[in-house]
């Protein structure tokens, strides 16, 4: 009898198999389960079909292209001729590099801005503590504008130059927030022993806070490095010169106003490389880094979403 | 001994002066300035504060110094919304607002009278209730469709697969629509095929809403179930189990127990959502304003970005800006007021 009550209702079996079902409740009728199943893989489809096309397009001949009047979706002599043309010099490969320049050096800057701010901010009776927490809380009220911003970036001289594209959305303030959180809910004890010790705040910071929210760190870098990634608005606004724009910027030239890539022209025009092929190739470059890194933070998701309400 | 394992519960952070020190707390050496201990704050003399959290102030420094430069100096720079500011005097935008000459309300009044604001105001609002409407609904049907899968691996990579398009960019997201759905998009492609005419669902202005609907839909509803998920992981088995033993079949537990568990989260993030409600898809109507015109197109933001970036007619699309910024300032506080009415935490706390 106890035995029975006493089987997992949490359900944290691993693995594709069902856990057993607590005694209470109704087994399952075929129908529902069915439905359930037919709606859960046509909404993943919704995700991976269009994803599917633009892969195997971008890694088809030519010719296969042709004979499927465009789009392709059942690979065939797959090449990696688009991948190769983009790479080896040209604007697409400067296009990535700025974007994966920008990239890194946004999330270093952001996650060090944030992680200083984020600690400095999670004790509730230190100094100023409550100014310098409404300082920021205010500004996810308002908005000063496009129009103030873009001038102050002008004048600021920042105009075509990376800078503009990292330091007016450097910081996230939710994110800050998120990660105090973090940083309050650590045990105390374990930080005031440090300190007993003789450790400084930097010190705390870096070998106990730290290694203790490695998870959230994880979301939060993740946050941010995408946001970079995905960024494209700013480089319009900002840099005026062709050759700075990263690569969502080029990919609106490709896809969106179908221009051929600068320096591509040839290996389309000889015919051994079709502009559809190229075009989706660009797009996988743009979604590959995101799709490969974001399901290694996917568990810890959870961690970046909720605690953003304010404690203090 | 539960006070000091629990030293910043809200409680105690809210009203550090009223909360006496736990008798068997004394644990810190007396003499140097204990942190952490709430009991004995405001009985520091200001200079011995700062002597403590120097160096915590100093951490704060750059990001209080980025939001300064960049979100609080900019109001300034909401003069120009006064001004026929003439962005040809000089590089330097400060020289420019110095020598441009002041207008009063010259630039709403042309406000009033345009009525491409107009429109841009009505587009705004038609999108934000379309999406409040279809697209509000879907994270949470998902979510309680994937929290009724209960084999763990499935449910793994369900959502792996459903959160995916958040991360990706705006260009991406219209880039992908335009293959499935543009004239020379696979559903195109197959329709000609079996002589039908194409599609032109991508540039036609009557259904750009529904539109940019869609690709909302597709890029964010998968991600906004992790909210609800989490809410549906807070609530106690115990619970379901003490319904069924009421006699409570599937459904009346979905009723009594799962949706009451969801309605905090929803009321929440319905009253944020009103909160932002004139700020609406900005990046995504950018990047096709092009292909339906602005009549279909224009919402508040692009029509600031319009006037003033490409116009450069700054004075008038910073009135129009600082309008939408007042406006949208009232709302989000009357929505945090909302929320706390309700008894909920907002954004910030009462």
């Amino acid at each position: 009898m106890t035995a029975v009550i006493d089987e997992p209702t949490t359900r944290k079996v691993r693995g594709w198999a069902a856990p057993p079902r607590p005694v209470w409740e109704e087994a399952p009728t075929r129908a529902g389960l069915a439905g359930k199943g037919i709606v859960l893989v046509l909404a993943c489809l919704a995700v991976v079909f269009p994803l599917w096309i633009v892969i195997v397009t971008s890694l088809s001949t030519r010719r296969t292209i042709d004979e499927a009047g465009g789009l392709v979706m059942v690979p065939k002599d797959i090449t990696f001729i688009a991948y190769q043309e983009l790479l080896s010099g040209g604007q697409v490969t400067r296009a990535a590099l700025v974007s994966i320049g920008v990239t890194l050096a946004g999330t270093l800057f952001s996650m060090t801005v944030s992680v200083l701010c984020a600690y400095g901010l999670s004790r509730t009776d230190s100094l100023g503590h409550r100014w310098i927490l409404m300082t920021l809380l205010a500004t996810m009220f308002f908005s000063a504008g496009l129009i103030p911003t873009y001038l102050l970036v002008q004048t600021l001289g920042l105009t075509d130059s990376y800078l503009a594209l990292i330091l007016p959305s450097a910081i996230s303030v939710f994110n800050i927030l998120v990660l105090r959180g973090f940083f309050m809910n650590i045990s105390q004890e374990l930080v005031d022993s440090a300190r007993i010790d003789g450790a400084g705040d930097f010190r705390i910071l870096w070998q106990i806070v730290m290694p203790l929210s490695r998870a959230v760190i994880a979301v939060i870098t993740l946050f941010y490095a995408v946001g970079y990634w995905s960024a494209w608005f700013n480089a319009s606004l900002y840099l005026n010169d062709q050759n700075m724009l990263p690569l969502q910027n080029v990919m609106i030239q490709l896809v969106q106003k179908q221009e051929a890539p600068v320096g591509l022209g040839q290996a389309i025009r000889t015919g051994q490389l079709s502009g559809l092929a190229v075009q989706m190739a660009v797009m996988v470059m743009a979604l590959l880094p995101v799709a490969v890194l974001s399901p290694f933070v996917q568990k810890h998701f959870k961690k970046g979403m909720l605690t953003g309400a304010v404690k203090g | 001994m539960s006070h000091s394992t629990v030293p910043r519960s809200k409680a105690e952070a809210t009203k550090p002066v009223e909360e006496p020190a736990a008798p068997g707390d004394a644990a810190g050496p007396p003499d140097a300035p204990p942190r952490g201990k709430q009991g004995k704050r405001g009985k520091l003399s200001l200079r011995l504060r700062y002597r403590r959290d120097r160096v915590l102030l100093l951490m704060t420094l750059p990001a209080v110094a980025l939001v300064l430069v960049f979100h609080y100096l900019p109001i300034l720079g909401n003069v120009v919304a006064f001004q026929d500011y003439d962005p040809y005097i000089s590089d330097n935008g400060v020289v420019s607002i110095l020598n441009s000459p002041l207008v009063g309300l010259e630039n709403f009044q042309r406000i009033m009278e345009d009525s491409a604001f107009w429109n841009a105001l009505k587009n705004t609002l038609v999108l934000f209730f379309l999406q409040l409407v279809l697209f509000f609904p879907i994270p949470v049907l998902l979510a309680l469709l994937i929290n009724s899968v209960i084999r763990p691996r499935v449910r793994a990579v369900a959502q792996a697969i459903l959160y995916l398009p958040h991360f990706f960019s705006w260009v991406l997201v219209i880039a992908v629509f335009q293959q499935l759905f543009g004239g020379a998009g696979i559903f195109s492609q197959l329709l000609r095929q079996n002589g039908h005419d194409g599609l032109e669902v991508m540039t036609n202005p009557d259904t750009f809403m529904f539109l940019l609907t869609a690709q909302s839909v597709w890029k964010d509803a998968g991600w906004g179930i992790i909210v609800f998920l989490a809410a549906l992981a807070s609530v106690s088995p115990d619970l379901y189990e003490a319904a069924a033993m009421d006699g409570a079949g599937r459904r009346r537990r979905m009723w009594h127990v799962t949706l009451p568990a969801l309605r905090p989260v929803i009321a929440l993030l319905l009253v944020l959502r009103v909160g932002d409600a004139l700020t609406v898809g900005f990046e995504q109507i950018l990047l096709q304003r092009d292909a339906v015109g602005p009549g279909a197109s224009e919402v508040l933001d692009t029509f600031v970005w319009w006037n003033g970036v490409r116009n450069q007619d700054f004075g008038y699309a910073a009135a129009a800006g600082l309008i939408k910024g007042v406006v949208s300032l009232g709302l989000v506080l009357a929505a945090n007021k909302v929320a706390h009415l309700m008894g909920e935490q907002g954004v910030y706390k009462k």
